[in-house]
């Protein structure tokens, strides 16, 4: 089953897809054809020009030198790498949908409708009472969330300046908060690497304006004392954010609603299997009880009085706007489809089912999971060896490695999250990979991977002198 | 929520977008469609690219990060500026992105991002919300017919200042014709001159680096993207000052263990996963597969392509402007100014009405003023101008 990008390269020889710029290099003079005067126009215009099978060619060769989930496993830890149904993507193709946003409500009640119907879905899964599409991608959720409940906390004359934020939580949320303006107070883990319900006792107070949390965390653990941890941020006065990430663990089981957040977003690449395209489009649909729902961006859309169609809507506080439009339509859709197409007892069992599969591969691999009982996802420990070195070495043995070195509470780390799609022998060959690769010895470890499309690259010397377009390499 | 067969939900999201009316739009104001080669779809389509993760690991990624090299090499060209970033969400969020490096970079103190007043209200409101948490206010300088007034902007600009925006062309359509005054007024301010585009008109116009745009920021969904209720892509590019300030991706070039040249996401120590609360932005998730669209499309029209493609959007419109001006009732452009792909009309009657009637008609056209339209003609909708003034004639 190895997926050996060097089979394209000829001993010895170069392996590398040549630049467009490498290729063709074509100068227009614009001025001669343009219908404006000069001083409006640029001179000239120098860009590739290579005809169409050339252009099939060079995309086709760079695609194979690139992993995907139709590769095969792809376990990135806390990044929900699921198998993207084929058919979604023929359901966001519907030319139908391809309209403009500003054309009128009435003329536009198809899209309005799968727009109503997505929020519903979403609001049910989350136990949420009011939802917003608008967000383009899991950290524009974060702040989309974190700008509604402080314009909750300003209306009610509340000046609040922190955010709480656990250590081990992901690096977007400290980023939010800080773009929201707020202070972030960072709560360290308790021994069992969950929240530590008296540090978080501590840490809250009259300037708490939420606590960001996610549920399982991000070594798979549930926050078991999340009823408790509720109660203590809203004595505060504070509101509890629930980061999406690992929705997909709880599907059908748990409902962010129900063990007392307030505001969610979801991370509809992850948890409801849009494609990632190679780090996007995603979507980061927001959810929020009732208190908050006035504030939400704008618009939303609702069922007519009458209830004949849709329309859409400004919340009476609004945040305002989060994206120019309406966020990443085309990804929408799929999300759409996807959960129609599983149903409550599809997304239920998804959930079961990437729990299993991730203990499976944990009994199955020969590191140390210093933290359990984990859900969907573990953070295994490399131990004395290098995490890094071990997850080149993997790429060798044909899958994807998981994330390394993070959550920092755990040397080493190795945070796996296989998913629910992955079968019994598609996990063993990926313990497989991990325990080859972890017992391997130094050189290997060093000198690995071998097998992929280029061998290890020196990112410090990458950054060190940033060569960030064909123009720069020019002269070379 | 019963679980459905696949067919039922083909099925099923068929009949609800047909719901939508069977228009001819002539819509822009910021979302712009293009006719999208079928090669972009049928490469960009390729699973290893769709479904594949952020590059993390970069030995097994070489594919996307090289195709993305490429497409911020092609925004280097158009913008003139050395650094391009591999995707903000959308133009809005790119604006957003722009005013609080211009925070971070601006040498003194100041609060104030300048914006033309003719914009669309929901990149200001995208932009209001980015400012919010970085302490600035967001506020207008006038324009005058369709251009920043350079004077009123003189009288505007100031200490207080940390980014003057303008657009090539406006959110009407407009071409400016004095981006350089607008440059120098923000260099004597000590603030950032943003200026959003697309990548279509920057085929033609102005190098933004000749007119002394520190940063670029705009639509470039414009390329490889149909019309897609809003969904963007945005552009982002500044000068090689800002590199470390930079908010999102960059692919960079470097060299694998046996010194062959290779492409790796660089300079992540400016990015969230690494610097948390300190990072340049939260941005993770980015719009990666739609720069790929767009690059692909760019590289199927090469330069001659995307400068015809331009210069088609200039004479369209002028052309579209001038017949819907014969018609009584109208005036067309409103602003005296070149134009890409799109324009204002004045009508004597209510503006709502008449887009109302236009679209009983079967047009789709913007109503922005209480006697002002605004019309887009672009290759997708050219064909069909003869039904529009025909249109516009009869509801007149």
């Amino acid at each position: 089953m190895i997926h050996d990008q060097a089979d394209y390269a000829r001993e010895g020889e170069d392996v590398h897809e040549p630049l467009l710029s490498e290729k063709d290099e074509t100068t227009v003079d614009v001025r001669e054809a343009s219908p404006l005067p000069d001083d409006l126009t640029r001179e000239e215009l120098t860009l590739p020009a290579p005809s169409e099978p050339e252009i099939a060619r060079h995309y086709t060769r760079l695609s194979q030198m690139n992993w995907a989930i139709d590769s095969g496993p792809y376990p990135l830890g806390s990044c929900t790498m699921k198998y993207n149904p084929k058919f979604t993507e023929d359901v966001a193709a519907d030319p139908n949908a391809a309209i403009h946003p500003d054309r009128s409500a009435r003329a536009a009640q198809g899209n309005l409708e799968l727009q109503y119907r997505l929020q519903e879905f979403l609001g049910e899964i989350g136990g949420m009472d009011a939802v917003t599409l608008q967000p383009p991608a899991g950290a524009a959720g974060e702040f989309t969330g974190i700008a509604v409940a402080k314009a909750y906390h300003e209306h009610h004359g509340n000046d609040r300046s922190e955010v709480v934020i656990p250590a081990s939580a992901h690096g977007t949320n400290f980023a939010t908060a800080a773009m929201a303006g707020y202070d972030v107070v960072e709560l360290p883990s308790g021994d069992d690497g969950r929240v530590d319900v008296e540090a978080l006792e501590a840490a809250v107070g009259d300037d708490t304006a939420a606590l960001m949390l996610t549920n399982p965390n991000t070594v798979g653990l549930f926050e078991r004392d999340i009823t408790e941890i509720a109660e203590i941020v809203h004595d505060a006065g504070g509101l509890l954010y629930y980061d999406g990430a690992n929705l997909n663990a709880l599907l059908g089981r748990g409902r962010p609603g129900d063990m007392g957040f307030d505001v969610m977003h979801y991370n509809v690449h992850k948890t409801f299997a849009t494609p990632h395209g190679g780090g996007g489009p995603g979507a980061g649909p927001v959810g929020v009880v009732d208190e908050l729902a006035e504030f939400l961006p704008a618009p939303r859309v609702r069922e007519t009085e009458e209830g004949s169609g849709y329309e859409p809507f400004e919340p009476a506080n609004t945040i305002g706007k989060v994206h120019g439009f309406g966020g990443n339509w085309l990804v929408l859709v799929k999300t759409y489809a996807y959960i129609a197409r599983l149903g409550d007892e599809g997304l239920a069992d998804a959930a079961a089912k990437a729990v299993l599969n991730a203990n499976y591969l944990a009994e199955r691999i020969d590191l140390d999971v210093p933290y359990d009982p984990f859900h969907h996802e573990f953070a295994a420990t490399a131990g004395d060896r290098d995490a890094a070195d071990v997850a080149k070495r993997m790429l060798d043995f044909g899958v994807h490695p998981p994330t390394t070195k993070w959550p920092e509470m755990v040397p080493e780390a190795m945070l796996t999250e296989p998913t629910e799609i992955e079968g019994q022998s598609s996990l063993d060959d990926l313990a497989e990979a991990f325990n080859l690769a972890y017992a391997d010895t130094d050189d290997a470890l060093d000198a690995a991977p071998s097998r992929t499309a280029a061998g290890r690259i020196d990112q410090v010397g990458a950054a060190r002198d940033p060569r960030l377009s064909w123009q720069a390499l020019d002269g070379e | 929520m019963y679980k459905r067969q696949e067919r039922d939900i083909r099925a099923e999201c068929s009949r609800i977008f047909a719901r939508n009316d069977d228009l001819v739009e002539f819509l822009g104001r910021g979302h712009y469609g293009h006719y999208v080669p079928s090669v972009v779809d049928h490469l960009a389509d390729r699973a290893e690219f769709l479904t594949s993760y952020t590059q993390y690991q970069p030995e097994i990624s070489q594919g996307f990060l090289q195709a993305l090299f490429e497409y911020q090499s092609m925004l280097v060209e158009l913008t003139g500026l050395p650094v391009a970033n591999c995707s903000m969400y959308d133009a809005a969020t790119a604006l957003g992105e722009a005013a609080t490096l211009a925070d971070r970079v601006r040498s003194t103190s100041g609060d104030v991002a300048l914006v033309p007043e003719q914009l669309r209200e929901g990149k200001r409101a995208v932009l209001e919300n980015y400012c919010a948490g970085a302490d600035l206010s967001v506020e207008t300088y006038p324009m005058a017919d369709g251009n920043a007034d350079i004077d009123a902007l003189a009288d505007r600009a100031g200490d207080d200042t940390v980014m003057v925006y303008a657009e090539n062309p406006t959110v009407r359509g407009c071409i400016e014709e004095r981006l350089a005054a607008v440059g120098d007024l923000a260099a004597d301010a000590d603030a950032l001159f943003v200026l959003g585009s697309d990548p279509v008109s920057l085929s033609v116009l102005q190098e933004p680096a000749s007119v002394g745009a520190d940063v670029v920021v705009g639509e470039a969904g414009a390329l490889g993207l149909p019309t897609a209720y809003g969904m963007g892509l945005g552009l982002f590019a500044c000068r090689d000052d800002f590199l470390r300030q930079v908010p999102g991706r960059l692919v960079g070039a470097g060299e694998d263990a046996a010194g062959d040249r290779a492409f790796t996401l660089t300079l992540q120590t400016r990015e969230q996963h690494i610097r948390k609360e300190r990072a340049t932005s939260n941005i993770c998730t980015n719009q990666a597969w739609v720069a790929l669209r767009a690059a692909i499309h760019a590289a199927t029209l090469g330069p001659d392509g995307l400068v015809d493609l331009a210069n088609d959007c200039v004479r369209e419109a002028a052309a579209l402007a001038d017949r819907l001006d014969e018609v009584k009732g109208a005036a067309a452009p409103v602003h005296d100014r070149h134009h890409v792909r799109e324009f204002a009309v004045r009508v004597d009657q209510p503006a709502a009405a008449i887009a109302g009637d236009l679209e009983a008609e079967g047009f789709a056209v913007h109503a922005i003023g209480e006697h002002l339209l605004q019309v887009c003609v672009t290759d997708l909708n050219a064909g069909r101008t003869d039904g529009l003034v025909a249109a516009f004639e009869e509801v007149i």
